[in-house]
Order: C-alpha cells, then structure tokens, then sequence
C-alpha cells in the first residue's frame, strides 16, 4: 500500500485493518477510512466511466460535492466514496454509467 | 428518521467557524445541533502541519491541527449543549417553512427545524480548464491534503503544483513531508501570490517555482501521465513552446470560491465581491445576513484564513444567543468588543487590506427593520 510511513510531524493513528473487494479482486484498507483513500492507497485510480464519452473519473474534491467519484458500493450506485466509511467485507465496484439504483423492496410491492 | 427536528441553534459546517460559533454559543447555554458533511470535525484545520502566523489571540505559533484539537477539547467540554453529526450534508433549506433538511451518509434522511442557524459551509476549490483535465491524478490542493494528512496515502510519486498561493506553496511543502517529489510550481502572474517565508522553504528544498506558467494539458489515457506546462505572456497569451513534465498528480491550488447555495436558497441578499472570492452574503458586523435567523461565519463569508474564520463563528455564536435572549447583555458586549478586537488585529497591516475592502463593499450598517 501507498501509505506514509515515516512524517517529521503526523502521527497517523489508522483503525482496524480490513478486507473488502474491488471489482472481485480483494484488498486491504482500514475501517472507518474512506474507500476512496482505501483504493488510492491499493494504487486504484479510476473508480468510474462517464455515461456518454466513458471517460474516467476518480478523486478530486474529497469533500463529497463534486461526483467524480461515484461507485457501486454493495449494490448501490452513486455512492461518494470519498465520505463514505469503509466496512470490513465490502463490495466496490467501477461504476459505468448513471447506475440503477435498487428499489426498496417496501416500496417495489406498492 | 423522517420527525421534524427541533434545535435552539443549528451550525452548518464544523471547520474552524462552524466549531467556533457552536462552543460560543453553548458556552451561553444554547442548545445546538452542528452537521458536517467529513467524516471528521475541524474542516481544513485537521490537515495543516504548519505554524500558524495570525496572532497570540488565535494561537499563532501552533500548527493547524493541534489548533483543530484545542476546539474539540472546547467542544467535549460543551458536549451537553452541543450534539454534532459527521458525513451529514444540509441539503436544502426551505424558507417558507424554514426547515433544513440533512442526509447523514447515504441513506438516512431528517429534517430540522432550528430557531437560529450559522451557515459556516467555508468553500470550494476553482479548477481552471485545460485539456483532459478530468483524469484521475488531477486534484484539488483539499484532497491531496486530505489523502495524505488525514489518512496517510500517498497522493503520487511526482507532482505539478498549479498556484504559487499560499495553498500552492504550503501543500507543495506538505507534500516534501509525506516523501513525495514536487516537479515544480507553476504561477500564472509574474509573482509569487503566498507568503514569502513559504515560497522560500520550497525553494530551498529546490522546487522550481515557474512564474508566467501555467498548465495547458493533462496526459495520460486512464489517469495522469504528464503535464505540459507553458511559458504566458501578460496577456495569459502562450509564449513559445509548451514544455513536458513526467508526473502522476496535477494538484491544482488556484484559489477558492465560498460555499452559499443554502444562503442564497434561504434568500439572503447577495453580493459579488471580488476581494472575497465570489458571491458573499451582505452582512452587518455582527455576521448577520439579510435573513433575520441567519448568521454567516467564516469562509463561507469570504475567504480569508482560518483565524479570522474563528473569530467570526465567535461574533456568529455570541450574537445568537443574544438574540435567543440568553445571557448578560454586559457579557454580550464584553466578549463582542473581545473578539471585535481580534478581528481588526488580524486584519491590520497590508496583508489585510484586500479583505478590508471586501469586507467594506458587503457590510451594512444596520438591516431595516
């Protein structure tokens, strides 16, 4: 991983270490941390396709404002993986496209 | 999580304005509710291993993130006043009814109902545009900052500064901190924008800082490559040929705009101010705006730094409290003509000249009422 290891004055205190996937394969990252620091650290640098021109896209605000970085995250397309928290067992994936998001099953029945 | 929220007091951002403004206001005995939208509390601060300048009053000499914990410690202190969500976004906020609504992660939706509301949203990085500049590896000074000073990633191996502002200089030292190579600096004006004790620290770890450059094309097909960088004339006009750079990141510190989509859906009136970055909401000096429930603080004021952003959330939160009618007038008054104090201390001298003058063109005396 692309981690610092030494710094002159941050003390990094990272949390428990934890496996997830990334389009099937699987990776390490740390809970809690988002899952786009995560794939960054794994060298991941393109976490999804535009809708009409399929150009990639990945980081950029890391504020959660800017939609670059958008995936399927368990299913769930859209997903900012910039403020979103990374659980042990995850499924990321590329996201291609606008996505389609999941009906509640709730709601599918109405 | 669909009930209507009640609160005295509702903090938009918890960064170094939003912080300040919540614990002033707890510290009268308000009731507060604070949101974020990072997965930490302390906005910027959290990410800044330099000293502070400013002044003693805003802890100059301390780094930026020991700044950042010396809040929360005022926050845990305040903790039966305040309750404070992360990765929770104010979407929206409806005047007629005057309701904000959140989203805290990605599902769990809930509305607000507050009294008062200090919109301390700070503000969001400006790209410049260039060809391919939406490749993974082009990124924002906040998210390099982010990447490497909160969670300890590496950004890149080799990196093209775009902005030698005191972001652009700053970042460029963080990022020789983290052991990462900086291919060098570009600035499009014939100076350096930042302080010069920071340019000279870049330099001296022999970082080329190329004025009247700018960059023109990102390379790369998947993600960042290379850099072309080009010599401009007075005009931004191209001078010559563009020059090549092997590196993996674009990190791109060209300045930063204030976040006011809530301000201006609350319909506050708005104003352009250059000095400030963007559109800033008209003010009083006790940071009210327009609307008689909403405060503004910080960058979200106009981008300034994060000192004057503390001492603004201050005025924000003493000013609330008044208005809920809790505590003296007389200590009211006091901490006001305090932090009133600090604010022209800041920003005297020339450095502060630029915001002195925005500030004048969206301050009013007093809203009619």
């Amino acid at each position: 991983m692309k981690l610092i290891e030494e710094h002159p004055i941050l003390d990094f205190k990272h949390g428990r270490r934890v496996t997830f996937s990334f389009d099937g394969k699987q990776l390490e990252g740390y809970e809690g941390e988002p899952i786009a620091a995560a794939l960054h650290a794994n060298g991941v640098k393109v976490y999804r396709e535009t809708p009409i021109r399929h150009q990639p896209r990945g980081f950029f605000c890391a504020i959660g404002k800017c939609s670059s970085c958008f995936m399927v995250v368990d299913g769930v397309p859209n997903v900012r993986t910039c403020v979103t928290p990374l659980e042990a067992g995850m499924h990321v994936e590329t996201q291609r496209g606008k996505g389609v998001v999941p009906l509640d099953p709730e709601e599918e029945g109405r | 999580m669909k009930a209507l929220r009640e609160t005295e007091v509702m903090v938009i951002g918890g960064g170094p304005a939003g912080l300040s403004a919540a614990v002033e206001a707890a510290s009268f005995g308000c009731d507060v509710t604070l949101v974020d939208s990072d997965l930490a509390l302390g906005g910027q601060l959290i990410k800044q291993t330099h000293k502070f300048f400013g002044s003693r009053d805003e802890r100059a000499g301390t780094r930026g993130f020991k700044i950042s914990e010396l809040l929360m410690d005022e926050l845990s202190e305040r903790r039966d006043s305040v309750t404070a969500y992360t990765n929770c976004t104010a979407t929206g906020y409806y005047p007629e009814d005057g309701v904000l609504s959140c989203v805290k992660g990605e599902d769990e939706y809930f509305k607000v109902k507050p009294h008062k509301i200090v919109m301390a949203t700070g503000a969001q990085e400006r790209l410049i545009p260039f060809p391919n500049n939406h490749l993974p590896g082009v990124y924002g000074a906040g998210a390099v900052q982010t990447l490497m000073n909160v969670y300890g990633v590496k950004p890149g191996d080799r990196v093209l500064m775009v902005g030698a502002g005191n972001i652009g200089l700053i970042v460029s030292y963080q990022l020789l901190q983290a052991g990462v190579e900086v291919a060098g600096i570009v600035e499009a004006l014939d100076k350096v924008g930042g302080y010069w004790v920071h340019a000279a620290k870049v330099r001296r770890l022999g970082v080329p800082i190329y004025l009247r450059h700018t960059v023109v094309e990102a390379l790369g097909e998947q993600y960042v490559t290379g850099a072309v960088i080009q010599e401009i004339d007075e005009r931004f006009q191209p001078v010559g040929e563009g020059k090549a750079l092997d590196v993996d990141i674009i990190c791109m510190a060209v300045g930063l705009t204030p976040t006011c989509e809530l301000l201006w859906q609350a319909g506050c009136e708005m104003i352009f101010v250059p000095e400030l970055c963007g559109y800033v909401a008209q003010r009083d000096k006790n940071m009210r705006t327009s609307h008689p429930d909403i405060w503004v603080a910080g960058d979200a004021a106009g981008i300034e730094e994060a000192s004057s952003a503390m001492v603004e959330g201050r005025i924000a939160g003493v000013n609330v409290a008044k208005s809920l009618g809790h505590g003296s007038s007389a200590e009211h008054e006091k901490r006001l003509a305090e932090y009133r104090r600090r604010l022209d201390d800041l920003r005297g001298g020339e450095v502060g000249e630029k915001i002195c003058k925005g500030i004048a063109c969206c301050t009013v005396d007093r809203w009619e009422v």
